[in-house]
């Protein structure tokens, strides 16, 4: 009954002599056995950076911002080159749920459900760096069009700042929707084989109830479909407005039109580097190697190589139109990054982001795992310092009794680890206790992708054509 | 809310799914609902369902965004507090928007999202009857409304289209608030009957 037909010269998607029931008891396994030590490990390990992140951030509420090393002229320092990191981390998730799905892409179901909740984790990492960065957190909710009694006074509508408070939390709620609708058959599939009682109990309420009647699906899969396709502009929204939080002021160096594209295909970048990191860990640990295969790792690093260069070209034509605006402020902008001060964080953004993931022109090492882990370090290093120098950019300002040099304070360090803490705490929390592959969707695309299901299509792929056409037409 | 008697049958492939849904609904019967562990593309239209309209809802909650970012920026901006930025307009639309687009986004997803939760009567804490607890992992359940008189006959006829196991259920047909680790009432009776 199924009207797609794969030609057997496609990798299978899923490996091995699979069936609908032995895929749901490989992605349940890890859920329904103990914790394994490694998990434990990891997870005590995550708790405690996020303990040491919480403690930071107390820290500089109780003293203040000016624990931070932050100055004039360099005022956002390593909190925004955070802030922006994540953000850009997340949206590979995205990418991946929604862009990949409107391109009838198959390859993401294996990794969709993973790479979304990363998108998840991440954007809740990036949410606190603007937040504790406002120093009066108290009056964070300042930047919420209430109705208040001194005015009412409204926030600035037409400042870039305020848009991304829309932006960001726009994506958050849109992006827990997205992923929480796809987990609701998957959690009910939980439960209805659950052996504990307190089992049954949360997965019955995460589960919301669902039965799986087929009108139940029809608006499923609507829904999925419409979320994606308002997921797909706002992943593309999201970092172009983050962009124009530099883009629209009058920074040398900052004040340029290709922010918007060369920010999201950075983002896109970073966030499928952090998807490889964890899911080339991810399936080794929770045993999903039929799942996660070789080739889907091997179209991630395809994706990583192109929006590599993207971002490549995007730093050239950077420096380009620096000389070429015949700017004073403008050149000097760019010859600083390139060697001021800074010039080693210009650098390393420069090997890590442009010259190293070139190798992934050799299918070689586009599928080879160990590889794989070690670029997608490399790749998210080179994109932390990309937005390192894009706000290091401030160091030297129009007036030089103000120049100045930066290097964070122990604070602000320990925030930054703290949100890695967050981060990982989420995600072993997320893969211990949810379907880390989504198990109906992987049922869907069985009998067209699953390598025992392609096999038996070499009879097909041998038969006659005519004689093909004649049966089916007289099959249904 | 009502407590129904129902002929299960429970089918082990949607390729044997298909033909009987065929079958039954030629023979005239009329199937209370398939559940099913996974979408099953062509179902809807074998069992006579329309097409969801769901998106249309989508597009009236993107509309109801849109129009709530600009009619309030614009309120803001050129009558509650009217200010001068650098003698810019006071309804500067291109700076509108990035907000309108993230309220329209924001507008039809969520709003979408409660529609498809109450369509579907789904909701943290609703409960309702699974006929066969592997529906939701391997197995294709169809499930017909019966009575006394042509229960033993339904449930025949099911058998003969190729199911793996009938049964016959008296389950409630609604939800009703519950938890999945208590048994209900019914249940309990339908157990010892």
């Amino acid at each position: 009954m199924h009207l797609k037909y794969e030609s057997i010269i496609r990798e299978p998607l899923v490996d091995g002599d699979k069936s609908y029931h032995q895929i749901t008891e490989d992605i349940c396994a890890p859920i329904e056995n103990k914790p394994t030590k490694l998990w434990t490990i990891g997870f005590l390990i995550s708790a405690s950076l996020l303990a040491f992140g919480i403690f930071s951030v107390t820290w500089e509420v109780y003293w203040g911002t000016g624990v931070w090393n932050l100055n004039r002229t360099i005022g956002w320092g390593y909190d925004i080159t955070n802030f922006v990191w994540w953000v850009g981390i997340g949206h590979a998730g995205t990418l991946i749920s929604a862009i990949l799905l409107l391109f009838r892409q198959g390859w993401r179901t294996g990794v969709n459900r993973a790479a979304e909740a990363m998108t998840i984790f991440a954007v809740m990492c990036a949410g606190q760096f603007p937040i504790w960065h406002m120093g009066r957190v108290w009056d964070a909710f300042f930047v919420l069009p209430y109705g208040n009694t001194r005015g009412p006074l409204w926030p600035n509508f037409i400042s870039p700042l305020l848009w991304d408070v829309f932006a960001i939390s726009t994506y958050f709620t849109v992006s827990l929707l997205f992923w929480y609708s796809g987990l609701i058959p998957d959690f009910a599939t939980l439960r209805d084989r659950a052996k504990t009682k307190f089992r049954k109990m949360s997965y019955g309420i995460a589960s919301f109830g669902w039965a799986g009647s087929a009108k139940h699906w029809q608006r499923h899969e609507m829904l999925s479909l419409v979320l994606a396709g308002l997921s797909t502009p706002l992943v593309l929204s999201v970092h172009t407005i983050v962009s124009f939080d530099f883009a629209t002021s009058i920074v040398p160096g900052w004040h340029t039109t290709i922010f918007p594209p060369y920010f999201v295909a950075g983002a896109v970048f970073s966030g499928f580097a952090m998807v490889q990191t964890l899911l080339v860990i991810t399936r080794k640990v929770l045993n999903l190697q039929e799942y996660i295969t070789i080739g889907h790792i091997e179209a991630m690093n395809k994706v990583i190589v192109l929006t590599g260069s993207i971002v490549g070209v995007a730093y050239l034509t950077e420096l380009f139109i620096a000389y070429y605006s015949g700017a004073l402020w403008e050149q000097e902008a760019f010859r600083l990054r390139v060697m001021g001060p800074y010039w080693w964080a210009y650098w390393a953004m420069m090997t890590c982001n442009v010259v190293s993931p070139q190798l992934f022109w050799f299918k070689k090492l586009r599928r080879n795992v160990w590889f794989t882990f070690f670029m997608s370090i490399i790749v998210n290093i080179g994109m932390w310092f990309e937005r390192f120098v894009i706000i290091m950019s401030l160091h030297r300002d129009y007036l030089p009794s103000s120049w100045s040099y930066y290097t964070p304070s122990w604070p602000e360090v320990g925030f930054y680890l703290g949100s890695f803490g967050l981060f990982f705490t989420c995600y072993f929390l997320f893969a211990k206790y949810f379907p880390v592959i989504a198990i109906a969707e992987i049922k869907f695309i069985l009998k067209t992708s699953g390598e025992n299901f392609k096999n038996k299509m070499d009879v097909i792929e041998e038969a006659n054509t005519e004689h093909f056409i004649e049966e089916q037409l007289h099959h249904h | 809310m009502s407590i129904k008697k129902f002929a299960v049958a429970v089918y082990d492939d949607e390729a044997v799914l298909f033909p009987a849904v065929k079958k039954v609904r030629g023979a005239g019967y009329k199937i209370h609902d398939v559940f099913t562990p996974f979408a099953v593309h062509g179902l809807d239209e074998a069992l006579g369902e329309k097409e969801s309209d769901l998106h249309i809802a989508g597009f009236i909650y993107g509309i109801t965004g849109t129009c709530t970012a600009l009619g309030f920026m614009g309120w803001i901006f050129t009558t509650d507090w009217p200010q001068n930025f650098g003698g810019k307009p006071n309804f500067p639309l291109p700076a509108f928007i990035p907000i309108t687009f993230e309220l329209t986004v924001l507008f039809a997803a969520v709003g979408m999202v409660l529609t498809f939760c109450y369509l579907n009567q789904i909701m943290p804490g609703v409960k309702k009857h699974i006929f066969d607890p592997r529906q939701t992992d391997d197995k294709f359940v169809m499930v017909i409304e019966v009575n006394d008189q042509n229960a033993s006959e339904t449930e025949a006829f099911l058998k003969a289209t190729g199911a793996e196991a009938t049964n016959i259920q008296v389950a409630e047909s609604d939800w009703w608030f519950g938890r999945f680790d208590k048994k209900e009432d019914y249940e309990i009776q339908q157990q010892l009957a």
